[in-house]
């Protein structure tokens, strides 16, 4: 089971998913209307690693975060 | 050093104990940044959401930069709401002379506000508005679209 959190202002419950990589992720929050306008600006980390990919594995006990636009200070 | 401060940030508070942590270290120079909310556009103020496993990250990746000129970082940052003219970020650079310090805290804070994974909020209203026009894409941002 791979855990998916959505930080910041994405109001979204985390989700538990049977997925196998980042491009199966993609393919569900793609077809999530609330989750559209978020997938174009926001960053994707995998145990809190920033991963650059969509082949990346996954494997059970995963985290994935989504990360929106930032602006600290 | 990295701290999250639940609320503003005392700053007389924050720069004392650095200055004290350090004052026997032979920095040459000590240089921070304080960033403070001002009041515009009929705020009262901003709220600050924050992820802290990757801000610690990314805060560690710059104190090895630092470590390789010879200098140290600290930061302090806020959790919350911060209320007009209260300080919500406190960043400073400590280095043997004053050029790498002056370059450094320019290049960290740039990298600070593209990069730590920090979510900012007007409050107005009674609301918690968040700031995505002043925000930044992090790097690589778009993979799943």
């Amino acid at each position: 089971m791979i855990r998916v959190e959505f930080l910041g202002p994405i109001q979204k419950d985390a989700l538990e998913l049977e997925i196998n990589n980042l491009s199966e992720l993609a393919t569900i929050l793609q077809e999530t209307p609330e989750m559209r306008e978020w997938l174009e600006n926001s960053a994707i980390a995998v145990n809190d690693t920033l991963v650059s990919t969509l082949d990346f594995p996954l494997k059970d006990g995963d985290k994935v975060s989504m990360l929106p636009p930032v602006c600290g200070g | 050093m990295l701290k999250i401060y639940n609320g503003g940030l005392n700053v007389a508070d924050i720069l004392k104990a650095w200055y004290e942590e350090e004052s026997l270290s032979n920095y040459g120079a000590f240089i921070p940044f304080i960033g403070t909310i001002r009041d515009e556009d009929g705020i009262d103020g901003l709220s600050f959401d924050i992820y802290e496993p990757i801000l610690e990250k990314w805060f560690k990746e710059w104190q090895e930069k630092a470590k390789a000129k010879n200098a140290i970082i600290k930061m302090a940052h806020s959790r919350g709401d911060v209320l007009l003219h209260q300080s919500s970020y406190i960043a400073a650079v400590f280095s043997p002379k004053r050029r790498v310090a002056l370059e450094f805290i320019d290049e960290f804070v740039e990298d600070f506000k593209a990069s730590a994974p920090i979510w900012k909020y007007d409050l107005k209203n009674g609301q918690r508005i968040y700031a995505l026009d002043r925000s930044t894409a992090i790097k690589g941002s778009g993979l799943l679209a």
